[in-house]
């Protein structure tokens, strides 16, 4: 049985716990905010950036010089994970639920006999896949420094994505993230971005970008959209990832909060329950010692 | 106005202009063009340059973009473009910045048409470069 004074300490330390953990919910709720309009800002973006990519991705879909980008090497053998993660931990299942996501895809391609390479974003994920795929790791790019997410720092992955790429590293990249749902649903999600695939490859669109004119020609343009399409599809799972990570913290320090408050209920009961016990006793001392004079 | 039409200026980080514009001037990579209402439709690259737009209203504002490219319809016109200021924000710093970020990429740059393109972007830049300081 604790004493008196330990169920005091005890509770002075969970209350400290608690008020740290309450000051980073309330900041990863207003970062959680900032990072969710950033997301939607860069949402106009894309969607056009689909659409005019998906019709003219369509109509040169079939031709023998189609860009590699869009019609791959022709083989599988090599694949890149570019895995995307937090750079920080104390956000519940956020970091791990990629990981895994990541990790069971990498043993499912070796298992079938191909070379895998990751490249990996974030501290945390690096750290983690390290353990396992330490040979596997080609290059790891951090953004610890970074306060603000950006698309110059998509733009670096991107092109480090491109370079190796083009001389002929991998195949297949594929990207793992945390697609945003809601506050309390983030989804690891595993995307290919290389050779690149359109979720709007509508049929109707083609009969209208026959009446385009394209200036220079639409091979050119086409090559030049396509690593550009990379760097936004990177650009979109880092800004998701984002607002998915704030929200992950946000309802893992709620969690921790809510626990140190029960913990706090818990202690309180049982030092007050000790203390009566204490009087009673002391209490039972004195009357007994009047009774024996 | 019946010729006025819908102009958007998208930046991958957001959404810039949204409005009914009568005239646009785009830096595109075959020279500058004005888009009016009812144009061809039409898809070209964009080059570092100016965008120079005209409200409906008769304002005119002005844009500065790095490269992109441009979707023109009879009804409409979107200009995606890699970044994208308002004129008047941009300093000589970001801008030598940029520049300075050009030059160390061209200097990695190895097949040679990778380097007629970053140097076909740099004069651009240092073109630019000149119409802002000018002004």
């Amino acid at each position: 049985m604790p004493s008196l004074k330990d169920l005091k300490n005890r509770i002075a330390s969970v209350k400290a716990t608690q008020k740290i953990t309450k000051a980073m919910k309330m900041v990863a709720a207003a970062k959680l905010r900032r990072a969710q309009e950033a997301a939607e800002a860069a949402r106009p973006y894309a969607q056009r950036m689909d659409k005019v990519l998906g019709s003219l991705a369509a109509a040169n879909a079939g031709n023998a010089g189609a860009p590699l980008l869009l019609s791959g090497t022709g083989k599988d053998q090599v694949h890149l994970l570019i895995v995307a993660t937090g750079e920080r931990g104390l956000a519940g299942g956020f970091n791990s639920s990629i990981v895994r996501l990541a990790r069971d895809h990498a043993l499912k391609l070796i298992a079938q006999g191909k070379t895998v390479k990751i490249l990996t974003v974030g501290r945390k994920g690096n750290d983690v896949l390290r353990r396992s795929f330490k040979d596997n790791i080609v290059h790891y790019i951090t953004f610890r420094e970074v306060k603000q997410l950006g698309f110059a720092q998509a733009d670096e992955v991107a092109g480090k994505v491109l370079d190796m790429f083009n001389a002929g590293e991998f195949d297949v990249a594929t990207l793992f993230f945390a697609r945003f749902q809601s506050v309390i649903a983030q989804v690891a999600t595993a995307q290919q971005i290389i050779p690149a695939k359109f979720e709007a490859a509508q049929a109707t669109d083609t009969s209208s970008s026959a009446l385009y004119e394209y200036e220079p020609s639409e091979e050119e343009i086409l090559e030049e959209l396509l690593p550009k399409n990379v760097a936004v599809q990177i650009f979109r799972a880092l800004l998701e990832n984002n607002a998915s990570f704030y929200g992950a913290q946000m309802s893992a320090m709620d969690n921790a909060t809510r626990n140190a408050g029960d913990m706090i209920n818990k202690l309180t009961l049982s030092y007050n329950r000790q203390r009566q016990a204490q009087i009673t006793k002391e209490l039972i001392e004195i009357i007994s010692g009047a009774e024996a004079l | 106005m019946a010729d006025a039409f819908n102009f958007e200026l998208v930046s991958p980080e957001r959404l810039l202009v949204s409005e009914k514009v009568s005239e646009v001037v785009i830096p595109a990579t075959l020279g500058e063009m004005t888009v009016l209402a009812q144009h061809a439709p039409t898809m070209t690259t964009i080059k570092p340059g100016v965008v120079s737009v005209k409200l409906a209203s008769g304002q005119v504002n002005k844009y500065v973009v790095f490269g992109g490219f441009a979707d023109i319809l009879p009804e409409s016109c979107t200009l995606l473009a890699d970044a994208a200021i308002l004129a008047n924000d941009l300093t000589v710093d970001t801008l030598q910045h940029r520049i300075e970020t050009a030059q160390a990429d061209l200097g990695k740059a190895t097949d040679d048409e990778h380097k007629t393109r970053l140097e076909q972007f740099l004069t651009d830049l240092t073109h630019l470069n000149g119409i802002v300081v000018a002004a």
